[in-house]
C-alpha cells in the first residue's frame, strides 16, 4: 500500500511512467513485492541492515568532530533497477569512452597529435592542473593509463542517459556496491532470487587480474607482489581501502610501510625489505613522493617516483591521469572520441559553456542565476554554484571568481535529474518520495575493458535537492541489471 | 662540510612472495591487539571476584577498603594516575577508575578502544567474525547502555566484557589463518595472561613469607579463594586438589599447572612454541639474549619447587618472571617490528641527486 500515495510529479521517474500510475515492467517484481510492505515491516528490515553495516565497520568517518565519530553512509531499501538492453547501451557507451581517454592521454603525454591537430586548444591541457610534464614521453606499463574508472551518469527529463563526470584518479564507492548488495539479498531473498539480477561479486576478482596484468615484465614468471596503498586510518574511505585488500588477497601498506632502495619498492615486513611490483595506489599524485610532488607530504615514500619511471614498479592508476577528468576537458571528451575512435559519443555529455571562451564567458556572466557553475578540478560537490538555488551573494562571489580566473570554470543547464521512489521518515511514520539519483558503474581497464553491470546509484535525501555526495546528505542504493528486460 | 649522503640502514632483503609476508605495522597491531583483549577480560575477572568478596566483607572500614584495594589497583594500573583523579580508593573509585577511565590507558574501556582501534588498522588482515566481535564491543562500550548495565548491575557488566574476550578468542581458534599473523596474536594473548597471573598472584605474596607461613584466618581463606577465580583457576583447582584452600598449593598450582592454560608456565610453553615457529629455529635454539633468557627460565622452572621460590621469595620470582617477559616483549617488538626509521630529508636529498641526468 506504501506506493499508492506516491507523486512522480514532473520528473523523470525510475519506476514509474509519466502518467505516474503505471509501473515500468522490468520495475514490476520489485513494486509488487514493496506494495506488499507496511511501515512496521519496512523499519524492521531497515533496522536490521542499518545495524548490520554499523557492526561490520562499513562506515565512512565525520571530519570535524573530535569524537572520531563513524557513520553509516544511509542505505535505501528500494533498488535501482536496469533492464538488460538499456544496460549493454551504457556498457557500450562507457567502454567508448574509457578507450578514448586512454588513447588520449597516452597521446598528450607523447607526440600531443590532437594539440598540432587544434582539435583541442593546446594551452587548455599544457596549463591544466593536473598535466605532469615530469611524465611527457614514458611509457607506462602495457600503455594503460586509467586501469580503474568511475564514470557518473544522470538521465534527463526524457530518460536519456549523460555523463556528468569521469573519475579517472582514484574513484571510491566499488566497496559500497558490494556491501549493498549483500545488505539487498539479506534484506529480501526472494524477491532478489526471483528478479534474476546480474551478478556484481566479481568486481574484486576482475580487480586483482587488472592489477597483476600491469605488473612489469622483469619478473620472470612468478607472481607479482600487489600490495593497496592508503592514506591511513583516519581517511574517509580507510573502509573500502581495507575491505578491497581483503576481497582481493593483497596487503593493505601506507607510506611509512614502504620504502625505496636502488630504484625498487620494498615493504617492511618480519622478515626484512620484500620487493613490492604493483600499486594500487588511494592517494593523489601530489602525495605519492615528496621528492617530486609535495615536499610536505608525509603519506608518500621519497623516491617511489624514480621506481616508478624505472619501471620497477607499477601503479594504478598511472600517475597524470587527471588532467582527463578536469572538468575543461570533459567539455572535449565528444570530440576526442571522434578523433581516436571516428565515432560519435554513445553516452552523450551534458551541454556545457567554458568560462575561458569569450562568448561562452559572457553567456555564462550574463545567465549565473540559471545555470550550474563548477570549478575544473574539485570533487564530492565542492567548489559549486547552483545557479537556481543561490543566494544574491553567492552569485556575485562566483561571478567575481570566474572573471577572475576564466580557465578554472564551467557552466551547465541544471539537469533535473531522474526521481526514484525511496523512504523518507516523517513525524506520520514516513513513506516513498521521490528522490533524486545518480549513478556510478565502475569499469576496470586491464587485459580487457570490463563493467560491472550495476554499480552505486546515490540518492539525494534531501527533499528537492540533487546534490548526492555523501559529504552532502546524499545514500545509496542497491543497482540491479536484470539478466532480460523484465 | 655536510654530513655524507647515506640512506639510513634498513633490515636485509627477503625474496619472500606475498602470501607469505607480514608487513611489520601490521605485525604490531595483531600483537597489541590480542595484548589489549587478554588484559581487558583480566581485569574484568579481577575486578567481579573482588567486588563479590566485599559483599562478604560489609563492614571494612576505610583503611581496611584501601588495604584491599591498594595491591589491585598496582597490579592491573597506574597508582599515581589514580590519585589525580580520586581521594580515596574504595570499591567504587577503583572499579570505576579501573573500568571507564579513559585517562586509564589500562581502564577496560581504554584497553578495548585501543584492541579495536588496532584491528580497524589490520581490518584486511583478520577475519570479518572477529573485526565484527570487537566493533558490537565498541559500540557497546560507547553507547550510554555501558554504564547502565554497570551502575544496575556490575556483576553482568563483567561478564559481557569477559564474553566478547572468549568470543574473539574462540573465533581467532576458528576462522583465523595459521600464518606468521597468528603467531604474534598468540604471543600477545600469553604474554599478557603469563603476567597478569603474576601480578594476581603478587596481590598476595605477603601473606606467602616464610616468617609469617602459617598465618591466615577467614578472611585469608576467602582471598585466597578469590585469586583463584580472579584467574579463572577454581574449579580447575579443585578438581588437582581435592583439599582445602592452601596458599601454598595455590601458589604452586599458578606457578607450575603444565595442564591449567592460565598457568604462568603453560602460558610460557606456549610463548615457546610461538617464539620457535617465528624464528624458524629448533627447539632448544634461541635467537637472542632475551629469547634465551626466557628459555632458560622456562628450562629452570621444570626444576624448581615450590618451596624453593618460597624460601627465596615469592615476590622475587613473580618479579623475575615479569622482568624476563618485559624483555621478550622488547626482543620480539626489535626483531619483528622496528624498522629504522627513515630521515625524510636525507631521503629527499638522495633521491633528487639521483634523479638527475647525466649526459
Amino acid at each position: 500500500m506504501l506506493l499508492n500515495n506516491y507523486q512522480s510529479e514532473d520528473f523523470f521517474d525510475e519506476m514509474f511512467m509519466d502518467d505516474g500510475r503505471t509501473v515500468r515492467p522490468h520495475y514490476q517484481r520489485v513494486a509488487d513485492r514493496f506494495q506488499l510492505l507496511d511501515t512496521a515491516e519496512h523499519r524492521r528490515k531497515q533496522t536490521a541492515v542499518d545495524l548490520a553495516f554499523m557492526r561490520s565497520g562499513v562506515t565512512f568517518t565525520v571530519y570535524n568532530d573530535d569524537q572520531g565519530t563513524e557513520r553509516i553512509f544511509p542505505f535505501d531499501l528500494v533498488p535501482r533497477v536496469i533492464p538488460d538492453t538499456e544496460w549493454q547501451r551504457i556498457e557500450k557507451g562507457l567502454i567508448q569512452r574509457i578507450t578514448a581517454l586512454n588513447l588520449f592521454l597516452h597521446d598528450i603525454y607523447h607526440d600531443q597529435k590532437i594539440l598540432k591537430d587544434r582539435v583541442i586548444p593546446p594551452h587548455y591541457i599544457l596549463g591544466a592542473k593536473h598535466f605532469r610534464r615530469e611524465f611527457m614521453g614514458f611509457n607506462v606499463p602495457k600503455d594503460i593509463y586509467v586501469h580503474i574508472c568511475g564514470t557518473d551518469l544522470i538521465r534527463d527529463r526524457q530518460g536519456n542517459y549523460l555523463v556528468l563526470e569521469d573519475n579517472l584518479r582514484c574513484p571510491s564507492g566499488a566497496s559500497y556496491m558490494l556491501e549493498n548488495r549483500a545488505a539487498l539479498k539479506r534484506a529480501f531473498p526472494d524477491l532478489y532470487r526471483s528478479a534474476r539480477v546480474q551478478p556484481v561479486d566479481n568486481y574484486s576478482a576482475e580487480l586483482r587480474k587488472v592489477l597483476q596484468y600491469v605488473s612489469t615484465p622483469s619478473l620472470g614468471g612468478a607472481q607479482p607482489n600487489v600490495v593497496l596503498m592508503t592514506p591511513g586510518v583516519f581517511n574517509s574511505a580507510y573502509f573500502e581501502h581495507a575491505f578491497l585488500a581483503r576481497q582481493m588477497g593483497i596487503p593493505i601498506v601506507e607510506g611509512r610501510d614502504l620504502v625505496v632502495r636502488d630504484a625498487r619498492v620494498y615493504m617492511r615486513t618480519t622478515s626484512g625489505l620484500v620487493p613490492v611490483d604493483v600499486i594500487y595506489r588511494r592517494i593523489d599524485d601530489d602525495f605519492l613522493d615528496p621528492t617530486v610532488f609535495r615536499s610536505d607530504s608525509l603519506l608518500g615514500v621519497p623516491g617511489l617516483v624514480h621506481a616508478y619511471r624505472s619501471g620497477n614498479v607499477s601503479l594504478a592508476n598511472s600517475i597524470g591521469t587527471g588532467v582527463a577528468d578536469d572538468k575543461v576537458v570533459y567539455y572535449f571528451v565528444p570530440k576526442i572520441i571522434k578523433y581516436y575512435l571516428g565515432e560519435d559519443p554513445i553516452l552523450p555529455n551534458v551541454d556545457t559553456y567554458l568560462a575561458s571562451e569569450p562568448e561562452d564567458r559572457v553567456f555564462i556572466l550574463d545567465n549565473l542565476e540559471k545555470l550550474v557553475v563548477k570549478s575544473a578540478n574539485e570533487a564530492g560537490g565542492y567548489g559549486m554554484l547552483m545557479g537556481p538555488w543561490a543566494s544574491k551573494e553567492e552569485i556575485e562571489s562566483f561571478r567575481e571568481q570566474v572573471r577572475a580566473n576564466p580557465r578554472n570554470f564551467i557552466a551547465q543547464h541544471p539537469i533535473s535529474l531522474s526521481r526514484h521512489p525511496t523512504w523518507c521518515n516523517s513525524d506520520l511514520g514516513g513513506g516513498f518520495e521521490g528522490r533524486h539519483v545518480d549513478l556510478r558503474p565502475y569499469i576496470l581497464y586491464g587485459e580487457k575493458i570490463t563493467v560491472t553491470p550495476g554499480g552505486l546509484t546515490r540518492v539525494a535525501l534531501r527533499k528537492g535537492s540533487l546534490v548526492v555526495n555523501s559529504s552532502q546528505g546524499g545514500g545509496s542504493k542497491d543497482t540491479w541489471v536484470l539478466h532480460g528486460d523484465s | 662540510m655536510s654530513e655524507p649522503l647515506i640512506p639510513t640502514a634498513q633490515k636485509p632483503i627477503s625474496n619472500r612472495r606475498n602470501s607469505l609476508v607480514m608487513l611489520s605495522r601490521v605485525a604490531n597491531s595483531l600483537y597489541w591487539m590480542s595484548r589489549y583483549i587478554e588484559r581487558s577480560e583480566n581485569v574484568a575477572r579481577l575486578l567481579d571476584v573482588n567486588l563479590q568478596l566485599m559483599l562478604d566483607f560489609a563492614d571494612f572500614n576505610d583503611e581496611q577498603l584501601k588495604e584491599h584495594w591498594l595491591p589491585i589497583l598496582r597490579s592491573a594500573g597506574d597508582e599515581e594516575t589514580f590519585f589525580k583523579l580520586y581521594e580515596k580508593a574504595d570499591s567504587e573509585s577503583v572499579t570505576e577508575f579501573l573500568t571507564f577511565s579513559e585517562e586509564n590507558p589500562n581502564s577496560i574501556i581504554s584497553c578495548l578502544f585501543s584492541a579495536r582501534e588496532n584491528a580497524r588498522q589490520v581490518r584486511d588482515q583478520i577475519s570479518l567474525e572477529m573485526f565484527e566481535t570487537l566493533n558490537e564491543c565498541y559500540l557497546f562500550l560507547k553507547s550510554s547502555n555501558a554504564r547502565e548495565v554497570w551502575q544496575t548491575g556490575a556483576h553482568e557488566f563483567y561478564q559481557q566484557i569477559k564474553k566478547y574476550s572468549h568470543l574473539f578468542q574462540g573465533l581467532t581458534g576458528s576462522t583465523f589463518t595459521r600464518n606468521e599473523g597468528y603467531e604474534f596474536i598468540n604471543l600477545g594473548k600469553f604474554l599478557e595472561r603469563a603476567d597478569k597471573t603474576t601480578r594476581i598472584l603478587d596481590l598476595k605474596y605477603h601473606i606467602l613469607l616464610p616468617s609469617v607461613a602459617d598465618v591466615g584466618g577467614a578472611v585469608d581463606a576467602a582471598q585466597w579463594q578469590a585469586i583463584l577465580r580472579s584467574a579463572s583457576a577454581l574449579e580447575a583447582y579443585r578438581r588437582f586438589h581435592v583439599e582445602d584452600i592452601l596458599p601454598k598449593k595455590v601458589a604452586e598450582f599458578l606457578i607450575f599447572s603444565t595442564t591449567f592454560p592460565r598457568s604462568i608456565r603453560a602460558c610460557m610453553q606456549h610463548l615457546d612454541q610461538d617464539l620457535h615457529r617465528l624464528s624458524g629455529n629448533e627447539r632448544r635454539e634461541y635467537k637472542s639474549p632475551e629469547e634465551r633468557a626466557f628459555g632458560k627460565l622456562l628450562s629452570d622452572m621444570n626444576f624448581m619447587t615450590i618451596e624453593e621460590i618460597l624460601n627465596n621469595g615469592l615476590h622475587q620470582f613473580l618479579q623475575l618472571v615479569q622482568t624476563t617477559l618485559d624483555r621478550l616483549d622488547d626482543h620480539i617488538y626489535q626483531e619483528y617490528m622496528y624498522h629504522p626509521p627513515v630521515d625524510t630529508q636525507a631521503e629527499i636529498l638522495l633521491h633528487q641527486q639521483q634523479m638527475q641526468q647525466q649526459q
